[in-house]
C-alpha cells in the first residue's frame, strides 16, 4: 500500500500549507505591504505604531499573565483530582461531572459563568436581598476586571475538563495502581506519592496538549471578550479591535500586533519549558530527601472542592442559560424569572433547526475527515516503523500554537486568490486545519500504546496488515476512535474565525450566530444559542460513551480499560 | 536438513554495532533456549526469525524452516507461531473468537470452524468456554487459549518469549509440560528466550547464552 | 492627448468592469436581470428585532421580485469592509461574497475614498422620488456627500432611555454629570470605539461646546480648544461612572440588561423606537422611558451601500428600493417591529400610503417627532475618530 506511505506527508502538507501561507499573508502587511489599502511602503512603521500604542505594556502583560495562570492552575487542579482520587467513587463521580465540559464550547461555558458571578448574577441573586441587603446589585467590578481574574477562571473552567481527559487517556501507559501501592508502602502520601511517580509519565504525554492550552489562553478571543478587561483588553482582543477599525491603516497594526503575539506565545511557550525544566530539577532533589509529604487529606479535600466547584459554576452556568432562554421579564434580585415564555425559542426556532444541522454536518466531515487522515499517518507509522517521518507530526500542532489572529486574515485572502472562499467545503477545509491536531492529539496516544504484540501475534497467525488494522486496531481502539471523532466534533462547532473568514459569513454556523447575537447582550437569544450550541456537541461523545458499552457490554477488558 | 528450523550465520546490529549472532540448526520436536541478561538481544532474534525486526537494526544471515528460506518471506506467510508472557488474547473477542482468529484458514466451512474450535476447547479442559469474555478467565486458563490459538493456525515453528515466567509455581510446570509436550507432538522445532535455569532445564535441549557485548 | 490616454487607461483599473455593470436608470432591465439572484446583505446581527425586519425584508423582495435575501449577521460592519479588502487584495473583482452593507459614517466614507463601493445608484432608485431629500440629512454622511454610492433606509437620532420608577430625564449632559457625581456607579455609556459609545461623546461634544459650526469641516488645529470642555467633563464623569470606569459594556444593547438589572439608570440609544421595542421584548421594565437634551440630539441616516464587485447588483439594488418603499419604511417605523425613523417625505405620499403612517402607535416609551425635536447634524468623520482614538488613549487604557 503505497499510498499510505505518504499519508504522513500528505496530511503535513494539507495541514501547515494554509498556516504556512497565512503567516505569509500577516507578515506582508505588518511590514507595510497591503496594496488594497494602498499600503506599499515596506517597513517597521506597523510595529513602532502598535509598541507606542499607549496599551501595549498592560495588554501584553495581561495575555501573558492570563494564560500562564490559567493553565498552571487547571494543571494543578488536574493534579490534585487524580493524585487524590483516581480510583475512587468520588473520582468517578466527578469524572462523570467534568468530561461533558469539555464540549462545551468555550464561548457558552462562559456566558454561564459570567451569568453566575456577576453582580447581578444568580449568586447575589440567590443571596439578596435577605442576607446582603442588596436591592440592586453592587458596583462590583467582578467580571472583566483589570487583573484578567474572571477570565483566567473562564479559561480553568474550560481547560480543567481538557487536560483531565488527556491525563486519563495517558494513565493506562502509566503502572499507577503499582506506583500508588509502592510509594504508599513506602510510607509517601498519597499526593506526594503520585506528584513524584506517576506525574512525570503523565507529563511527559500531555506535555503537547499543556502547550496548546497556553497558546490557546494566551490567544483567546471569544472568553476574553465575554469576561477578560477591556481597558485595555488582552492583545488578541485588540488585534481584533484594530480589525475593525473603520480606518483601514489599522489592519497593518493587527498584522503587526498579530506577529508580536505570535512571538510572546513563542516567548511563554519558552518560559513554560524552562519551568517544566527547574520543577523538575528542584522535585528531584526534593525526591532525594525524601519526605514523605503532608497535609494529603487539606490537599485531596481542595482537589475534590476545586473540581466539584468547576463541574457546578459549568452546569449552573448552563441552567441559567436555560432559563433566559424561557424568561420574561427578570429583574434583580428576583431569584427566577416573573414569567416563562416560549418566544424567544419561537422566534429562533426555524433559524436554529437550521444551523443545527449546517452546523452537524460541517462538524461532523470535517471530524470524519480528520479521523480518517490520522488514522492512516498512525497505521503508517506502526506498519513501516516510519518513526522519524512521524516524529515531524509534532509540527500538527502548529495550527493550535499560531494565533488564529495572526495567519486566518492572511488565509483568507489566499484562499479568495485561489477561488475556493465562500462555501461549505471552505469552512471545513479551515475547520480540518483545527479538528485534526485535536483528534490526533487523542488518538495517537492510545493507538500507539496499543502492545505492538498484538500485531506480532496476528501476523504470527497468517493476518496480514489490512486485517491487523481492521479486526484488531480499530475494534480493540473504538472507545478511543468514536471519542476522538467527538472531540474534533465539539471542536469544529466552536470555531469562529475560521468558520467567519473561509466562509465569507455566508457560512453560518450555530457559533457564529451565538458570537453575532452576543455582541447584541440580549440574554434571552444567547441563552437559546447558548444551549444550541452546547447541546450539537454533545451528540457524539454520548455514542462514544455508550456504543463500545453497547457492543462490548459482554468484554470486561476493554470496557474498564 | 529438510524439517526443521536452521539460522545461518545470523548477525544482528543496532546502529553499526553488533548485537548477537548465532548459528544453530533446531530439529523437529527440538528446543533450543536462549539465555542471557535483559536488554541484550533475546527478543531481537525471536523478532528477526519472526519478520517483525524494526527498522533501527540490521541482520545478516538466513533463517531456513522445513527446507524453506524465509528470510524475505512477509511475517504473515513464514508460519511461525509465537507466545509471549502475556497471552495477548484479543480483548474484543469471545473466547471462541480468539481461537477463530488464529485457526487456519484450510478449515474452510463454518461448520468445520466451529467443530474444529469446540475440540480445541476440550483439548486445552476449556469445553463450554466459547463465549466467555477472555478478561473473566484466570490466568492459567488464558495461558492455554493463547496456546491453543496458536496452535490453530498450524506454525511449522514455535517461539517462546519469556512464555511462563508470570505464571505462579503450580501452573509454570503445568504449562511448561503442556508446551513441549506439545511441540514434541507436533515435531515443532522451538526457541525458547528465558530468564529461568528450570524453564531451561524442562526443555532439555542446546542452550545458547547471548552476553552482552 | 497622451494625459488624457493615460488617464483613461488607469480608470479602466481603478474602476474594473465599468461595461458590465448595470445602469440604475433603466429600471426594468434591472428588475429584469434582479429575477432569481441571491443578495448577501451584510448586517448587524446583534438586535433580534432587526434580524426579524431583515427576514421580513427578504419575503417580501421574495414574492415581488424574485430576489433571494440573505442575511449575513455581523458583529461588526467592518467585517464586511475586511472581506471586500480581502477580495481586492486577491484581485477577486467580480461575484464577491457581499453584496451589501448596512454602513454609515467612517466606513463609508473610507469605503467611498478606496474606490470599493459601486454606483452612484441611489438617486436613480424609483423610490427615491419620495425621499426627503430637504428635511432629512439623506444626501450626506456625517458631512461628506453620498453622491448616490449609497441609498437612505432609515433615520436614527439620540435618545437617552431611563426607567421612570427610578429617576427622571435630565436637561443636559452637564445635568447628567452633576447627577452621576451624586449617584456615582449608576450610569455608563458604550466603551467607544464602539459606535453608540463614540457618538455618547459626540453627543456630548456637541451639548458641551460653544461652537458647532466648526464641527462640520473636518477637526484641525482647532480640536484641542474645541474638544477640551468634553475632557474636562470627562474627567470628572469616568470615576463617577459604573464600575469606576474601569470596565464598560461592550455595545448599546447590552445596556438594556444593565437597565433592567438597575446596575444603571441612564443609557444612550440611537434608535428612537428602541426602548419601546425592549419593554415588548421583556428586555427593559415597563417603566422604561426615553427623552432627549434641551439643546437637541445628535441625527443622522442609515445607508446601504453595494460593494464594487457584487454579483448580484440589480438585486441589491431592488432591495435598497424596496427599502425605500412606503409600506417598507411604515413598518420599519413600527414600535412593535424596529421603531425606526422614515426617511420619506409625508407629503410626498399618497393618502392610503400616508394613513399606515399615520396609524402606526408610537409606543409607550417613544417619543413623538415633536418631542424630538430637529435632530442636530453628525461632525465631520474626522472628529468621531480622533475623539475616539484620543478617548482610549486617555480612559481606555487604565494606568498600571
Amino acid at each position: 500500500m503505497y499510498p499510505l506511505r505518504w499519508m504522513p506527508r500528505l496530511t503535513l502538507l494539507a495541514m501547515l500549507g494554509p498556516v504556512v501561507a497565512g503567516l505569509l499573508g500577516a507578515l506582508a502587511p505588518a511590514f507595510g505591504w497591503m496594496p488594497a489599502i494602498g499600503a506599499q511602503r515596506l517597513g517597521f512603521q506597523a510595529f513602532e505604531s502598535v509598541l507606542n500604542w499607549p496599551g501595549f505594556a498592560t495588554a501584553t502583560r495581561l495575555s501573558l499573565t492570563t494564560g500562564l495562570l490559567s493553565t498552571g492552575i487547571s494543571l494543578g487542579i488536574v493534579a490534585l483530582i487524580v493524585a487524590g482520587w483516581n480510583g475512587t467513587r468520588a473520582f468517578e463521580a466527578l469524572r462523570r461531572l467534568l468530561s461533558p465540559l469539555l464540549s462545551i464550547p468555550h464561548a457558552a461555558a462562559a456566558f454561564g459563568l459570567a451569568f453566575l458571578i456577576m453582580p447581578s448574577g444568580w449568586i447575589l441573586r440567590l443571596l439578596s436581598p435577605w442576607a446582603t441587603g442588596f436591592e440592586r446589585p453592587p458596583d462590583w467590578l467582578v467580571v472583566q476586571d483589570p487583573w484578567g481574574l474572571a477570565l483566567v477562571a473562564g479559561l480553568v473552567v474550560k481547560e480543567v475538563p481538557f487536560l483531565l481527559l488527556m491525563t486519563l487517556a495517558a494513565l493506562p501507559q502509566t503502572q499507577e495502581s503499582k506506583a500508588r501501592a509502592v510509594s504508599a508502602a513506602l510510607g509517601y502520601s498519597k499526593i506526594r506519592g503520585w506528584l513524584i511517580t506517576v506525574f512525570p509519565q503523565i507529563y511527559d504525554q500531555i506535555r503537547l496538549p499543556v502547550y496548546v492550552v497556553l497558546a490557546y489562553a494566551m490567544t483567546v478571543v471569544d472568553v476574553a471578550l465575554i469576561l477578560g478587561p477591556t481597558t485595555p483588553s488582552t492583545l488578541s482582543v485588540q488585534i481584533l479591535k484594530w480589525i475593525g477599525q473603520p480606518d483601514l491603516s489599522f489592519r497593518l497594526w493587527a498584522a503587526a500586533g498579530g506577529i508580536i503575539q505570535l512571538l510572546l506565545v513563542i516567548g511563554a511557550l519558552g518560559v513554560w519549558r524552562l519551568g517544566e525544566i527547574a520543577l523538575g530539577r528542584w522535585a528531584r532533589r526534593q525526591v532525594v530527601q525524601g519526605h514523605r509529604g503532608r497535609f494529603d487529606k487539606t490537599l485531596q479535600v481542595a482537589g475534590l472542592t476545586l473540581g466539584a466547584f468547576i463541574a457546578g459554576a459549568v452546569l449552573f452556568g448552563l441552567l441559567s442559560l436555560a432559563l433566559w432562554s424561557v424568561a420574561g421579564l427578570w429583574r434583580f434580585p428576583d431569584l427566577l424569572p416573573d414569567a416563562l415564555t416560549w418566544r424567544t425559542w419561537q422566534r429562533h426556532g426555524g433559524n436554529l433547526t437550521e444551523l443545527f444541522a449546517r452546523t452537524s454536518f460541517i462538524a461532523g466531515t470535517s471530524a470524519a475527515l480528520a479521523l480518517a487522515l490520522s488514522l492512516a499517518c498512525l497505521e503508517a507509522e506502526a506498519r513501516f516503523g516510519m518513526k522519524n517521518a512521524t516524529r515531524t507530526l509534532w509540527l500538527l500542532y502548529v495550527p493550535l500554537l499560531v494565533p488564529q489572529t495572526v495567519f486566518l486574515p492572511g488565509l483568507q485572502t489566499g484562499m479568495i486568490a485561489a477561488g475556493v472562499v465562500g462555501g461549505t467545503g471552505a469552512v471545513i477545509l479551515a475547520h480540518l486545519v483545527f479538528v485534526l491536531p485535536y483528534v490526533f492529539l487523542s488518538l495517537s496516544d492510545p493507538f500507539r500504546a496499543l502492545d505492538p504484540r498484538y500485531a506480532v501475534i496476528a501476523q504470527a497467525l497468517g493476518k496480514g496488515e489490512n486485517a491487523v488494522f481492521w479486526r484488531l486496531r480499530v475494534p480493540l481502539l473504538l472507545t478511543p476512535i468514536l471519542t476522538a471523532f467527538a472531540v474534533g466534533f465539539a471542536v469544529s462547532v466552536g470555531q469562529y474565525l475560521a468558520t467567519l473568514l473561509p466562509g465569507a459569513g455566508r457560512v453560518s454556523t450555530l457559533t457564529t450566530e451565538a458570537l453575532a447575537l452576543a455582541s447584541g447582550g440580549d440574554r434571552r437569544a444567547i441563552g437559546a444559542f447558548g444551549l444550541m450550541q452546547t447541546f450539537a456537541p454533545i451528540v457524539p461523545f454520548v455514542f462514544a460513551v455508550f456504543v463500545p458499552r453497547l457492543i462490548y457490554r459482554n468484554r470486561r477488558g476493554l470496557l474498564n480499560g | 536438513m529438510d524439517r526443521g528450523l536452521s539460522l545461518k550465520e545470523v548477525e544482528i546490529f543496532k546502529s553499526g554495532y553488533r548485537l548477537l549472532g548465532c548459528d544453530q540448526e533446531i530439529a523437529p520436536g527440538e528446543v533450543l533456549t536462549v539465555m542471557g541478561p535483559s536488554g541484550v538481544g533475546k527478543s531481537t532474534l525471536l523478532s528477526f526469525i519472526i519478520g517483525t525486526l524494526g527498522s533501527d537494526f540490521d541482520a545478516k544471515g538466513e533463517v531456513w524452516l522445513d527446507g524453506r528460506n524465509i528470510t524475505q518471506t512477509p511475517p504473515r506467510e513464514r508460519r511461525v507461531g509465537i507466545l509471549f508472557q502475556e497471552d495477548l488474547l484479543f480483548a474484543h473477542l469471545s473466547v471462541a473468537q480468539n481461537l477463530a482468529f488464529g485457526l487456519t484458514s484450510k478449515v474452510k466451512t463454518r461448520k468445520d470452524r466451529k467443530e474444529r474450535i469446540t475440540q480445541a476447547l476440550s483439548e486445552i479442559g476449556l469445553e463450554g468456554f466459547a463465549n466467555r469474555d477472555p478478561a473473566t478467565l484466570s490466568g492459567g486458563q488464558k495461558a492455554r487459549v493463547s496456546l491453543m490459538r496458536m496452535l490453530l493456525s498450524e506454525p511449522c515453528a514455535l517461539l517462546l518469549d519469556e512464555p511462563f515466567s508470570r505464571l505462579d509455581a503450580a501452573l509454570r510446570a503445568q504449562m511448561r509440560s503442556l508446551v513441549f509436550d506439545t511441540a514434541r507432538a507436533r515435531a515443532l522445532p522451538v526457541v525458547m528466550v528465558t530468564h529461568d535455569k528450570e524453564d531451561a532445564k524442562a526443555a532439555g535441549g542446546a542452550l545458547m547464552e547471548i552476553v552482552p557485548t | 492627448m497622451k494625459h488624457l490616454l493615460w488617464a483613461g487607461a488607469l480608470s479602466l483599473f481603478t474602476t474594473p468592469l465599468l461595461a458590465q455593470n448595470p445602469d440604475p436608470a433603466d429600471w426594468s432591465s434591472v428588475t429584469e436581470a434582479a429575477k432569481g439572484q441571491t443578495v448577501y446583505w451584510n448586517a448587524w446581527g446583534g438586535s433580534t428585532t432587526t434580524n426579524a425586519f431583515l427576514d421580513w425584508v427578504g419575503s417580501r423582495v421574495s414574492e415581488d421580485y424574485g430576489v433571494t435575501l440573505e442575511h449575513v449577521k455581523l458583529t461588526d460592519t467592518a467585517d464586511a469592509v475586511s472581506r471586500v479588502i480581502a477580495e481586492k487584495s486577491a484581485g477577486k473583482d467580480d461575484d464577491g461574497a457581499v453584496d451589501m452593507i448596512w454602513i454609515n459614517g467612517a466606513n463609508f466614507a473610507n469605503m467611498k475614498e478606496a474606490g470599493l463601493l459601486f454606483g452612484p445608484f441611489a438617486e436613480s432608485l424609483p423610490n427615491w422620488s419620495v425621499v426627503d431629500v430637504d428635511g432629512k440629512t439623506v444626501q450626506t454622511d456625517f458631512t461628506v456627500p453620498t453622491d448616490g454610492y449609497e441609498s437612505p433606509w432609515a433615520m436614527a437620532q439620540v435618545v437617552m432611555m431611563y426607567d421612570s420608577a427610578r429617576v427622571s430625564p435630565q436637561p443636559s449632559i452637564a445635568a447628567l454629570g452633576a447627577w452621576a457625581a451624586e449617584n456615582p456607579g449608576r450610569f455608563t455609556f458604550p466603551q467607544p470605539p464602539d459606535f453608540l459609545g463614540s457618538t455618547f461623546l459626540k453627543q456630548a461634544l456637541i451639548d458641551l461646546s460653544a461652537d458647532m459650526d466648526a464641527l462640520q469641516a473636518p477637526a484641525g488645529d482647532n480640536y484641542e480648544d474645541v474638544t477640551a470642555p468634553l475632557w474636562a467633563f470627562l474627567d470628572d464623569l469616568t470615576p463617577n461612572l459604573w464600575r469606576a470606569g474601569r470596565a464598560y459594556p461592550a455595545t448599546g444593547p447590552q445596556q438594556l440588561q444593565l437597565i433592567t438589572d438597575g446596575e444603571v439608570d441612564y443609557a444612550v440609544s440611537f434608535s428612537p423606537g428602541e426602548a419601546s421595542a425592549a419593554i415588548a421584548n421583556f428586555q427593559l421594565p415597563d417603566t422604561a422611558r426615553t427623552f432627549v437634551f434641551d439643546k437637541g440630539t445628535l441625527g443622522n441616516a442609515s445607508f446601504v451601500a453595494i460593494p464594487y464587485n457584487s454579483g448580484s447588483k440589480e438585486g441589491a439594488m431592488v432591495v435598497a428600493n424596496f427599502l425605500m418603499s412606503p409600506e417598507a419604511q411604515a413598518r420599519a417605523q413600527d414600535p412593535n417591529v424596529l421603531g425606526y425613523g422614515t426617511v420619506l417625505d409625508m407629503a410626498k405620499l399618497t393618502a392610503p400610503e400616508r394613513a399606515a403612517f399615520d396609524a402606526l402607535e408610537l409606543g409607550v416609551a417613544t417619543l413623538t417627532p415633536a418631542e424630538l425635536g430637529t435632530a442636530l447634524p453628525e461632525p465631520h468623520p474626522s472628529w468621531m475618530t480622533r475623539i475616539s482614538e484620543d478617548w482610549s488613549a486617555r480612559y481606555g487604557v487604565l494606568a498600571k
